[in-house]
């Protein structure tokens, strides 16, 4: 158990000094590597109370995939040295009241939903999940997703690929005189649509735009 | 005194895993430069011990000994972090790749989505590397690689999609077991082709090394490494390719499983199976490499966005209604 414990202090520790260092980093680029080592420690976590699928969805979705796009735009945008930083320096901007403000809202909102747990109806409760001993908790989470919480399921799913739709819909625009490869009329020309012999008289010669 | 014993028995098993493992990295680069050379009706590397077998170790005394460059306009903490992840990356996958039944450091329940998360975290190395390098090659070098990375990895997803389905557990010892009767390279052959083209995207290799493209980008993310970096940023990615090969003949070629379960096949233990399919699967990467010219960029991502997840998403619905339809589904027990 003390194994245990050490563990868990260990990999708290680095999440919250990590979490600290995303806001305090200067460079934006140091930011994101403190946001992915977060990560990482807090799927450790997930992984130590023996939850091992959504540590490893963690680690597979947010550091992956979200956090490389996040370091694709402050990599590319260049945006990696800050010119504004809050906590020193002498001009004060104007972000840290609604900073301030979105962060009460979230800590009340955190405060009800813990508090209000035990309060909760039967809405939240789940007959599906029985724990025995060698049902690994992927099968315990897809027993439940894909049974009770199916629409739900779906609906996100749903969102998200909305969400992807609209966004390619508002970037893409078909530029003008740009030459596109088309494999399949590559692939599919003929002999006979590509070469023509012509006979050219000496002296006169042809007009190839015939 | 009993937590000593335990620790000292981790720390053997570990050691007696990562230890061959550096070993065979340096063996598989001097076989990837034979095969190479042969194919080109050149010698390769002959002149360092018995056919050449100790040119990598030559080569890695080389690289110790030379001096390490750090540019005086680099990031300097991530540009030394970036080779450290790479290896520490490559190396730490192997721990739940099981050579055999019993040979196996972390037996651990959902082994498949570890390798994957541990591969996905790869693309950091490069990046980093690429970022802190402050020059333009390295840059573009890592940009591109880790656009590749991350777009062949869904594809490689969705393929072990279709192998779990087959299997209905994420254990890679169970996924092993579960091909006893049948390897699931005959009845997922096109997902095997697809996993073997999206892994040679994954690792960077031929013909998808755009990301260290030596006509375009010099030598891509690793141009101002030098000395013990730059080869650390070499065995992290031979280690690499040969856990794809180990993935790859786990999922598809029945792991350390004997192709025919008869008397003289039997006594042969299961590593040694593992090895050579390993062996053989790295051998098709070695060929492939030397025949295959580089592709386009633009090319690239049209085959793994457009061609492979395409294909591979049908192939899931396929596998799934084929499973449901003849109730061949695996028994989960429930």
């Amino acid at each position: 158990m003390i194994a245990h414990a050490l563990f868990f202090y260990f990999f708290s520790i680095i999440a919250i000094l990590s979490a600290i260092m995303v806001i305090v980093s200067r460079n934006t680029v140091h930011a994101v590597f403190f946001l992915i080592l977060d990560f990482i420690s807090i799927a450790s976590l997930f992984i130590l109370i023996g939850a091992e699928f959504l540590g490893m969805m963690m680690i597979i979705v947010y550091v992956g995939a979200v956090a490389v796009l996040f370091l694709f735009v402050v990599m590319l945008l260049n945006v990696s040295e800050q010119k504004l930083s809050w906590f020193r320096g002498a001009r004060k901007t104007k972000h840290i009241p609604i900073g301030l403000a979105v962060g009460a809202v979230i800590l009340l909102e955190l405060i009800v939903v813990v508090g209000g747990w035990k309060y909760r109806d039967t809405f939240s409760e789940t007959k599906f999940l029985n724990f025995e001993k060698d049902f690994t908790n992927t099968h315990a989470i897809g027993n439940v997703m894909y049974t009770e919480y199916i629409h739900l399921f779906q609906i996100s799913g749903l969102i998200l690929l909305l969400s992807m739709i609209g966004a390619i819909v508002l970037t893409y625009r078909k530029r003008e005189g740009v030459k596109r490869q088309d494999y399949f009329t590559q692939v599919g020309r003929e002999r006979e649509d590509s070469i023509k012999l012509v006979e050219v008289e000496s002296g006169k010669g042809i007009n190839l735009d015939d | 005194m009993e937590s000593l014993v335990v620790l000292y028995n981790e720390v053997y098993k570990i050691l007696f895993l990562l230890i061959p493992i550096l070993v065979s990295v340096a063996m598989i680069v001097w076989f990837d430069r034979r095969v190479w050379g042969f194919v080109q009706k050149r010698k390769g590397p002959n002149v360092v011990g018995p056919f050449g077998l100790f040119q990598t170790l030559a080569d890695a005394l080389k690289y110790i000994f030379k001096e390490i460059i750090i540019p005086a306009s680099s990031n300097k903490v991530i540009f030394i972090l970036a080779p450290i992840v790479t290896m520490t990356l490559a190396l730490s996958a192997w721990a739940v790749i099981p050579l055999s039944e019993k040979m196996v450091i972390a037996d651990i329940n959902v082994g498949i989505l570890y390798i994957f998360a541990i591969s996905s975290l790869g693309v950091y190395g490069i990046l980093m590397g690429g970022w802190a390098s402050n020059s333009k090659y390295p840059f573009l070098g890592a940009v591109r690689s880790a656009a590749q990375m991350v777009s062949y990895e869904v594809s490689i997803g969705i393929i072990i999609i279709n192998v779990l389905l087959c299997t209905g557990s994420l254990n890679l010892k169970e996924i092993v077991l579960a091909q006893q009767n049948l390897w699931f390279v005959i009845p997922l052959f096109p997902m095997f082709v697809i996993f073997f083209i999206s892994a040679l995207a994954e690792t960077n290799r031929p013909p998808f090394d755009l990301p260290e493209a030596e006509a375009e980008l010099v030598a891509g993310y690793q141009t101002e490494y030098s000395g013990m970096m730059y080869a650390m940023f070499w065995l992290g990615e031979y280690a690499n390719i040969l856990l794809m090969c180990a993935l790859g003949s786990i999922l598809f070629l029945g792991g350390w499983l004997s192709p025919i379960d008869i008397y003289p096949f039997n006594l042969i233990p299961g590593a040694v199976w593992m090895i050579i399919k390993i062996l053989i699967l790295f051998f098709m990467f070695a060929i492939i490499k030397a025949i295959v010219p580089r592709y386009r960029y633009d090319q690239l991502m049209r085959l793994g966005w457009k061609v492979f997840l395409p294909f591979s998403l049908i192939y899931v619905v396929f596998t799934a209604s084929f499973l449901i339809y003849f109730d061949l589904l695996p028994n989960t027990g429930n």
